[in-house]
């Protein structure tokens, strides 16, 4: 079964705030987790200001500068995990969250087929 | 008599179903099916010698059929045909045997990612066998919403993949804390309010956790809380009203309860058992002991403490200490902790400060217990209070007035700083 890991930020909240060994420590981490032959694809975002929003207007779509949730919390990245069960999905999220100096990692499980295959 | 079967057999015979389905709505809804049949076959053919292998291989059988529609699902008939051989109903006799997987269902709806009250709801839906209606009363929760939890965690169990089996030993500590929760949850429901018989479900649950794990001293120590509890339930209440511990009547006490709560206290103990539910029995066992060792008690509190850091141990610990140290030193206690939400705090102060005749502050804690109770009998029991240290004399009136302003005051001061109040 695959999970998407989420990986959520906060705003102001950035590994900057670590010292160069927890970072070190960190890079580490995720590269071993990344590495692992169950994990990936996965997805690093640009900064939310960069994004752009196509939205549905009266008269067709039109679009907004920044993000679709305006909010202090943002998505960073996303992991994909191929997991026997929840447990061990939470597991691998627990392994890079307890390095974060915060933020939060939201566990989903993935829907495989195609919206014509439901 | 056949109410008894089914509410002893539903949970086994669910989590074998739930084993191999892989779907705790589909086994539900099978194993239902196979008990309604047996409901209206029994009472004509009799009970079958092994209820539980019949109503298995029915609500097999019923699964099969449902399966069958659906061709994709070959792999799974032929695990179903595995759960209980190639016996038909009719075949069915002692010798069949079934899988028990009640201790993977346990661990599967008290997963922690499900919100605490669907873990309780699901809990005695799948092990307790008891109807949803029933849950809802329980829990004073409309049907429909109780009804929606249900279905929601069912999904979630199902969508998320949260896996049917006991955890792995470095997770099973924590997992385990979080059954026992559960099931002393749901006695505490059924202690405070005696709606549906709730103390009754959960001590089943914590019987039928400690013949899974009889090694498990947490487990063990649970049980033992649990009996020793509800060994005084018939003397807790006087024609409706609250009896406090010193005033019962220990011939309503129920002796088999606490001879069974004993013997468990004693094995969790024999398996060093240190935790929580283990102390937790252990000062209900020195409670129910006369004269109370209240040194003891206080000790077990503070080790208490140390594993749950509650601000109620401390309170706890602060009775304790009335006894051993007298009221002052216990309100000093108690003066530390931060429970003003807590009506048991309000009440237990009012308590210390009684005995120190200072019955103005005595008054104004029992009436914020008051303020915050909920059961008709504990609001009787402090009105009854109240009504005892009711001002007499002058100075009675003086005091209790120049308390009362200044509470008043404190009050709304407090507010004001909250930003309740406004301008």
């Amino acid at each position: 079964m695959k999970y998407a890991l989420l990986i959520y930020n906060r705003e102001g909240c950035t590994s900057k705030e670590m010292t160069d060994d927890e970072r070190r420590r960190f890079v580490e981490v995720v590269d071993e987790v990344l590495a692992r032959p169950n994990v990936g694809p996965w997805v690093r975002l640009g900064e939310t200001e960069s994004a752009t929003t196509v939205r549905q207007g009266e008269r067709g779509t039109f679009l907004t500068d920044g993000p679709f949730v305006d909010s202090k919390e943002f998505i960073a990245g996303l992991i994909v995990v191929d997991a026997a069960n929840l447990d061990q999905a939470l597991a691998v999220a627990a392994e890079l969250q307890e390095l974060r100096t915060g933020g939060a990692i939201e566990v989903r499980p993935m829907r495989e087929a195609r919206p014509s295959e439901d | 008599m056949l109410d008894e079967v089914f509410r002893a057999e539903w949970g086994r015979v669910l989590a074998a179903l739930v084993g191999v389905l892989g779907d705790i709505e589909l086994a539900e809804d099978v194993a239902q099916e196979a008990f309604v049949t047996a409901a209206e076959r029994w009472p004509k053919d009799g009970v079958p010698a092994n209820p539980a292998g019949w109503l298995v291989v029915t609500a097999r059988n019923r699964a099969i059929d449902r399966i069958r529609r659906d061709r994709t699902h070959a792999q799974k008939i032929e695990e179903l045909r595995w759960l209980t051989g190639e016996t038909t109903e009719e075949a069915v006799d002692v010798e069949t045997t079934f899988p028990d997987e009640r201790l993977e269902l346990i661990f599967t709806c008290c997963h922690p990612a499900l919100a605490p009250e669907s873990q309780v709801a699901l809990t005695l839906r799948t092990l307790g066998g008891l109807s949803t209606e029933e849950i809802a009363r329980g829990f004073l929760v409309p049907f429909e919403t109780m009804s929606k939890r249900l279905t929601r965690a069912k999904h979630k169990i199902r969508d998320a993949g949260i896996p049917f089996a006991v955890p792995p030993d470095h997770l099973l500590p924590e997992r385990l804390d979080a059954v026992l929760a559960v099931i002393y949850l749901i006695f505490n429901e059924g202690w405070g309010g005696g709606r549906v018989d709730l103390a009754s479900e959960a001590i089943r649950l914590g019987r039928a956790l400690v013949e899974l794990m009889p090694d498990e001293a947490e487990a063990l120590g649970l049980m033992a809380l649990m009996l020793l509890n509800d060994s005084r339930r018939a003397a807790r209440f006087m024609e409706g009203e609250l009896v406090l511990l010193d005033d019962q009547d220990r011939s309503l006490w129920d002796e088999t309860q606490i001879v069974e709560g004993r013997a468990l206290l004693a094995r969790a103990l024999a398996l060093q058992g240190n935790g929580p539910f283990v102390i937790q029995a252990a000062i209900a066992d020195l409670h129910m002991e006369q004269p109370r060792d209240w040194r003891e008690i206080a000790l077990l509190y503070e080790m208490l403490f140390r594993h749950t850091e509650s601000p109620i141990v401390e309170m706890n610990r602060a009775v304790a200490v009335a006894e051993t140290d007298g009221p002052e030193a216990a309100l000093e206690v108690l003066d530390t902790l931060s429970l003003d939400d807590y009506r048991y705090y309000h009440s237990t102060r009012a308590d210390f400060l009684r005995r120190l005749r200072r019955n103005a502050e005595a008054r104004i804690a029992y009436a914020r217990a008051l303020a915050l109770t909920q059961t008709d009998p504990e609001r009787r029991f402090l009105e009854g209070r109240l009504l005892e240290l009711a001002p007499r004399t002058r100075e009675d009136w003086d005091e209790f007035w120049t308390y009362t302003l200044s509470e008043l005051k404190e009050r709304v001061e407090r507010k004001a700083a909250e930003g309740e109040l406004g301008d």
